[in-house]
């Protein structure tokens, strides 16, 4: 464990040099169409353990809950209503407002992609072909209803807060700039599980599953059981140039992998393009790095606020405030020496 | 197991490395150092075709010790483009899952319960069955006359899940022993 | 898909049950594509779409037909498109009579039969039709394989300038008149504001520069009416120029790994491979009546040349048993006397009339409607041998299936044996699959069958030999097919059939001359005379120059969109049917964005993305060989290239058994009048006189009777589970995604009913009762239909009772009864009447007391609803006018007596 510096350069910091691109997802959640390939992508591939009690939920579609030690893909489904949705339209105005990245004049090198543009004859597009500036930020007509999908993941975050608790090693920084747990090292203390700010990493109990009414215990191999789990943003599959499993997996693209940069060029740009439909409600989290967790490796677009989909809206490392504790720690103890040392000093009489 | 250095303990490695914090490098286990995912391991990789959905996705079969070991989307599929649904996704788990049947079972007429039978006797006992059951409902000829040809005393239900060239021979055999009513999910 | 303009999704929940195929969708909607999804529920599939359109489900030739009727009121039909390739000039037979003449049936209906005969719906020639190609056999959708009964190639007559009123054309103006807005409004819940933005995204969107495309599943086919459903849309693709065109089309999304290859090579009663069908007794006794019922030789289009892919599929089954002098062993092959299908054949296992019972991969305790009949029925089987992965409740209804529970049925009376063999899966063995657009692909085997487990292929060839073994020797006449049979596949080292083998026979070979022995490369290479075989003429290519062309894997991302070296699609390798029609009638792309297929005068042949679906050289103003039949009769545009007289059919003279034309009809247990019609339900359709099949009194029970069952359910799959359930509830991964059955109910019904959010209800039908979650939903609506609200409640069918697998839940297919569409004996699974309260189910016998109790309150018995003609005496026949109240239905005083 190490004391994080302000700004971690999350690929040098950790000795890897600047040889290797931090790699990132970024997950744009309006074109997610819930099926949960991911889910089990994910769980296909690092052999994780079923999970739960086999019961519905009791969350529109949603069974799996939460991200924990043994499911590492999460898709949450929101049904709303008109007015939900214009609220979230109208407090994504007032992001924008703000002057949040994501909106402004645009030159002709940061207008959408082609695969993203309008081809000839968009009809009831407005405005994304227009000229900088000139965008038509009218919304379209607003439908009475939406269900958002949303497949959450493990944020490998710039300050990540299960790192910098983490007393053994077990934890450490990718040369991909990614947060990994070594299961070989890791002793099941658990502190990283109260450093998460989003609840992601958790330990993994023992796997028996109780399962409905009489049916018994459904009995399985849970490897690394005891330790601490989590998204390893498929490191045994990047070391061999491959793409992770729920990437790869993604029937429409929702979830994408590359390169950081890349990533959150792209979720801007995507952003753009939404807002130039009129759809204020898209915002990112994630790409700002001067969030409380210095932006995270995986960019989510979303559209409305992130309580919504069960997502911190302020996450904080909780070592940010670690220097200012240690000097206000180091005042006050260097206060308790001195006067110390003046009882003793004056006690010599 | 390699030979454990002193140099190699990750303080030192703290120390004389990049990695002052022990955050990355210089806390790796030689475990870690040593990652390499099971599909650059495995014997072979076979390409195949999704076993669910009628889109047809490709798939690739990763192999070790004969066992399957991985199944993935096949990138070069232009339908599939490497991708795979939740279904398709976990078709590593239809291959290996524990309740799969591998013996073959038999319940006797009126019994409460399984009991083994050898592939061999059962497949005997099949054949038996079917001729038995072909001649004793028999049709030569319908009431005006006319040539039928036919047995209605079999059945058969099932085709969509397994190969054409397997419904081709069920098709080929059933209707060379007059047995007609052969149907499958494209009817339901 | 991606190159649509506009993509309408009806009938099919695109992006849950095809979620990889539906990545093509989201590429056109990323290119500007507008996709509107018309379905009773808003599904993961909306939830992309740019609209959602509710519809009551059952009513969609309603929104279709509107839709026509707009198009040709309006003048917004793509006219050059309809004039070259489509039979709207052709005129039909004056004793021709619409629905709108008789308050719903069409001319010829024989109500003693319940069928119809079609002659009057014929196209009108010189000389009247020859009487014995007349048919009055019991089932003529089975008769006709795919291109429908042949016509006779008499010069047809027609008004090109679409005047007469006999011209079909004016025909299908009239038909459609009254399928209104209003209309729409009425019957199918649908507001005119979104009706009208339906019909303007079609149209703004098709066209020269522009195509629209629908998809559909069995949101459309499992439907009394069902093929018509699909009818409609084609009707109306061929109106707006979308049909052979990029982008265009209609788009069968079909639901199993190889159910396109079990309908082409099918197991199915009343088909041959490559669409030929089973001779029927008494019209098929001869081989030539039977070649002729497929397609005359003076016919244009590929069916003239039924006679040569007949007799291919005999030489390849009989080899040399099959000779000239013997018609090829055609008699060999047994005989229908009408519909065999599954449902019949369960009706008659009730009656003990089966012993035996094949499943090879298929659960029909949980996925055929009726479970509790399929139940029974396999209680009186001697024996049946279930072949599959685990313990599907199709093999342990009998220890611990519902009637089990319920005390209905003691296990120890079960007399039936059941043989448990256990399947190799699709990494276990190597062959093909064909999925929904026809794409052969082949897979490699992976790994050796553990245990036991071997492939079909295996299992089938030594059923095959063992058969063969004790028959040996037999003199009797009757055995010859099975002695005769070419059933020689080489068997490697583990006893494993080799099926390229098998793709070899079904691709076809020459028999004899210079090229014995070899693969034939197209269909075009078969001959009538015996020297070539072929399992399967469609699918002749595939292993031409004896390489494995559906084993072709040369990757996407190195070839253009089309992929032709991708695997191998039929027919040729053909990947969009009928493109000729993505030229105009001079050969000319319709423009240049939509550019497709088109004729290369210096070359003097068709050339473009794709493989033409067309004679490469006959050129575009080629007028066809008036004396020839089969291709050389074809001219330069009969684009259709498989229809007798190489047109779309916008009428179809013939191959659907309940009318050229599409017509709304309500479900059987629907409570709402027929808002167009008197004629209630399809006349045509299938149903069965039983207890264990009885309906809702629908109509018949406005009043008391209906308030049994006052709602409707519809039943769909989720993307988490597959059919029913024997490839997903035993795997841990999905069933923790989707562990209970649930439906899903409007909060207005919640309210009306009782219901908690995701507590239990109980749904009750004239079948059965369940017990299922309960989500409380705003994606259900209830729908305002003549004057009532509609309340559709949603239910999933993946569950079984039993313990083998992860979870369990009760099977919704146990509430569905059997009526039948009669072209394709498909039974509606989606709409049925229920009841349903809060709360779990009684278990035991008081199960069958609250089915019962039901049943007697609704006062229903084995013939309600069964009645196929609804239309009162001239006297007291109504018209009905969009937006007032429905007459009450009068009384047929017959009818009361009966009772």
């Amino acid at each position: 464990m190490g004391l994080p510096s302000e700004h971690e350069d999350t690929g040098a910091g950790a000795g890897w040099g600047h040889s290797h691109e931090r790699k990132g997802f970024f997950t744009d959640t309006s074109i997610c169409i819930g099926c949960k390939a991911c889910e089990v992508a994910c769980k296909e591939w690092n052999r994780n353990p079923q999970d739960g009690d086999l019961e519905i939920l009791g969350s529109s579609y949603d069974n799996t809950g939460s991200l924990g030690a043994n499911t590492w893909r999460h898709v949450a489904f929101i049904e709303q209503d008109q007015e939900r949705i214009e609220q979230a339209r109208e407090s994504g105005r007032r992001l924008v407002g703000l002057g949040m990245p994501g909106i402004g004049p645009r030159s002709g090198a940061d207008a959408p992609a082609g695969a993203g543009g309008c081809g000839s004859g968009c009809g009831s597009r407005p405005g994304a072909d227009g000229e900088p500036g000139a965008a038509d930020r009218t919304p379209p007509d607003t439908p009475e209803f939406r269900w958002l999908m949303s497949s959450d993941v493990c944020k490998h975050c710039t300050r990540a807060g299960c790192l910098d608790v983490c007393p053994t090693g077990a934890l450490m920084r990718t040369e991909f700039g990614t947060v990994v747990v070594q299961s070989d090292i890791c002793n099941g203390c658990g502190t990283c599980v109260g450093g998460c700010p989003f609840g992601v990493i958790e330990r993994r109990d023992d796997g028996t599953i109780s399962a409905k009414g009489d049916r018994g215990r459904v009995e399985q191999d849970v490897p690394h059981h005891g330790t601490a789990n989590k998204c390893t943003l498929c490191y045994d599959r990047l070391v061999d140039g491959q793409t992770p499993a729920c990437a790869q997996t993604c029937p429409t693209t929702s979830i994408r992998f590359g390169d950081r940069a890349d990533m959150v060029d792209e979720a801007a740009s995507r952003v753009r393009q939404l807002h130039d439909r009129g759809m204020t409600e898209a915002r990112l989290y994630g790409a700002n790095g001067n969030d409380g967790v210095g932006g995270t490796g995986s960019v989510f677009l979303l559209l409305d606020e992130p309580e919504v989909y069960g997502l911190p809206p302020d996450p904080q490392v909780p070592t940010a405030q670690l220097p200012a504790m240690f000097r206000t720690a180091g005042i006050a103890a260097a206060g308790m020496i001195a006067a110390t040392a003046l009882a003793f000093l004056g006690g010599r009489r | 197991m390699s030979r454990f250095s002193p140099l190699e303990w990750p303080v030192l490695r703290q120390l004389r490395g990049a990695d002052p914090l022990g955050r990355g490098s210089a806390v790796t286990s030689a475990r870690t150092r040593a990652t390499t995912p099971r599909t650059a391991t495995a014997d072979r990789v076979v390409r195949s075709i999704c076993p669910y959905c009628a889109v047809g996705c490709g798939q690739r079969i990763f192999v070790k010790d004969d066992k399957v070991v991985q199944i993935e989307g096949d990138p070069d599929s232009p339908i599939s483009r490497g991708r795979l649904c939740p279904k398709g996704a976990a078709s590593e788990q239809l291959v290996n899952f524990p309740n799969r049947v591998t013996t073959v079972r038999y319940r006797a007429p009126h019994a409460t319960d399984w009991q083994d039978l050898d592939l061999d006797t059962a497949l005997d006992m099949i054949a038996d069955r079917f001729l038995e059951a072909r001649r004793a409902h028999w049709e030569d000829l319908d009431e005006k006359g006319h040539p039928l040809r036919r047995t209605m005393g079999i059945a058969s239900l099932g085709g969509a899940t397994i190969d054409n060239e397997e419904n081709y021979l069920a098709k080929k055999l059933f209707t060379a022993a007059g047995a007609i009513q052969m149907e499958n999910q494209a009817r339901i | 898909m991606a190159n649509a303009d506009c993509i309408i999704v009806q009938g099919s929940n695109m992006a849950e049950a095809h979620p990889v195929g539906f990545q093509w969708v989201m590429e056109a909607k990323a290119r500007g594509a507008r996709i509107i999804h018309v379905d009773p529920r808003f599904t993961r599939t909306t939830a992309n779409a740019d609209k959602h359109v509710p519809i009551r489900a059952g009513s969609d030739v309603v929104l279709l037909g509107a839709l026509i009727n707009h198009v040709l009121t309006e003048e917004l039909w793509f006219r050059e498109y309809v004039q070259a390739f489509t039979n709207a000039s052709t005129i039909i037979d004056e004793r021709y009579q619409d629905p709108e003449d008789l308050d719903g049936l069409f001319s010829g209906f024989d109500p003693e039969t319940g069928r119809y005969d079609p002659a009057s719906w014929a196209y009108r020639t010189a000389q009247p039709a020859d009487p014995s190609h007349a048919h009055d056999d019991a089932s003529r959708g089975e008769t006709a394989g795919a291109g429908g009964p042949p016509l006779e190639r008499e010069p047809v007559q027609r008004d090109e300038t679409l005047q007469d009123p006999r011209c079909v054309l004016q025909i299908l103006r009239r038909h459609y008149a009254r399928y209104t807005p209003e209309m729409v409004e009425e019957a199918c819940g649908i507001s005119r504001e979104d009706f009208a933005y339906l019909a303007r995204s079609i149209v703004e969107n098709s066209g020269r520069e522009r195509t629209t495309c629908f998809a559909y599943a069995v949101g459309w086919t499992q439907h009394t009416g069902g093929a018509q459903f699909i009818r409609a849309a084609a009707i109306l693709q061929l109106l707006m120029g979308n049909m052979g065109r990029p982008g265009g089309g209609v788009m069968a999304l079909r639901g199993h790994a190889t159910i396109q290859g079990s309908t082409d090579i099918p197991t199915l009663f009343n088909l041959l491979p490559g669409y030929l069908p089973m001779p029927m007794a008494g019209t098929h006794d001869r081989f030539e009546d039977y070649v002729e019922s497929i397609g005359t030789k003076t016919q244009k289009g590929f069916w003239a040349d039924a006679e040569t892919y007949a007799v291919n599929l005999l030489k390849a089954w009989w080899g040399d048993a099959a000779t000239p002098e013997n018609d090829w062993a055609f008699d060999y092959l047994p005989r229908l006397t009408g519909a065999h299908g599954t449902y019949q054949t369960m009706m008659a296992m009730l009656e003990g009339k089966v012993d035996g019972f094949f499943l090879l991969g298929q659960n029909p305790a949980v996925g055929s409607a009726d479970g509790r009949l399929q139940r029974l029925a396999m209680s009186h089987l001697k024996w049946m041998v279930v072949r599959d992965f685990s313990m599907i409740e199709s093999a342990t209804w009998w220890k611990e299936g519902p009637e089990i529970e319920s005390g209905e049925l003691r296990t120890e009376d079960i007399g039936t044996e059941v043989f448990f063999l256990p399947a190799a899966n699709h990494t276990e063995k190597a062959g093909s699959f064909t999925q929904t657009q026809r794409l052969v692909q082949w897979r490699h085997q992976a790994v050796p069958p553990p245990g036991d487990a071997v492939s079909e292929l295996q299992f089938l060839v030594e059923l095959g030999n063992r058969i063969r073994e004790r028959l040996a020797g037999s003199t009797d006449p009757r055995d010859r097919p099975l002695l005769d049979l070419t059933w020689d596949y080489p068997i490697d080292e583990h006893g494993e059939p080799d099926p390229e083998s098998v793709l070899r026979e079904i691709n076809g070979f020459h028999v004899s001359g210079p090229d014995a022995g070899r693969p034939l490369s197209s269909f075009a290479q078969m001959r009538p005379d015996g020297s070539t075989a072929g399992g399967c003429w469609i699918y002749a290519g595939v292993y031409a120059d004896g390489v494995n062309q559906a084993a072709r894997r040369r990757p996407g991302q190195e070839q253009d969109e089309t992929a032709a070296e991708w695997a191998w699609a039929w027919p040729a390798n053909r990947r969009i049917l009928y493109n000729r029609a993505s030229a105009d009638a001079d050969g000319r792309p319709w423009s240049e964005r939509k550019k497709y297929v088109w004729w290369d005068a210096e070359q003097g042949r068709w050339t473009g993305r794709d493989v033409p679906d067309f004679p490469v050289t006959k050129e575009p103003h080629d007028e066809g060989d008036p004396e020839a039949g089969g291709a050389a009769g074809l001219s330069g545009s009969d684009a259709f290239i498989m229809q007798s007289d190489g047109r779309g059919w916008l009428f179809a003279p013939s191959g659907l058994v309940d009318g050229p034309l599409p017509t709304h009809y309500e479900p059987v247990e629907s409570s709402i009048p027929n808002p167009l019609y008197d004629q209630q339900a399809n006349p045509t359709r299938v149903s069965f006189r039983s207890d264990l099949a009885m309906n809702a009194p629908g109509v018949d029970g406005l009043g008391g009777a209906a308030e049994v069952y006052p709602y409707v359910f519809t039943t769909y799959r989720v993307t988490e589970h597959h059919t029913a359930g024997g490839m997903s509830r035993f795997l841990p991964y999905l069933s923790e995604l989707q562990p209970e059955l649930f439906c899903e109910v409007s909060p207005e019904l919640a309210e009306i009913v009782g219901l908690e959010p995701y507590g239990w209800a109980t749904i009750v039908s004239p079948r059965s009762a369940i017990e299922a979650r309960v989500l409380v939903t705003r994606r259900m609506r209830p729908l305002p239909i003549a004057g009532r609200t509609v309340h559709q409640i949603g239910l999933p069918y993946h569950w079984a009772r039993g313990s083998e697998a992860v979870v369990e839940g009760d099977s919704v297919n146990d509430l569905i009864g059997l009526n039948l569409d009669a072209n394709t004996q498909i039974q509606n699974s989606k709409v049925t009447a229920c009841a349903i309260r809060p709360g779990r189910r009684p278990r035991g016998p008081a199960l069958a007391e609250l089915v019962a109790e039901h049943q007697r309150r609704a006062g229903i018995d084995a013939d309600t609803g069964d009645e196929k003609v609804t239309i009162p005496p001239p006297a007291q026949r109504r018209v009905h006018v969009p937006g007032e109240a429905p007459a009450p239905p009068t009384e047929d005083p017959t009818e009361e007596e009966d009772r």
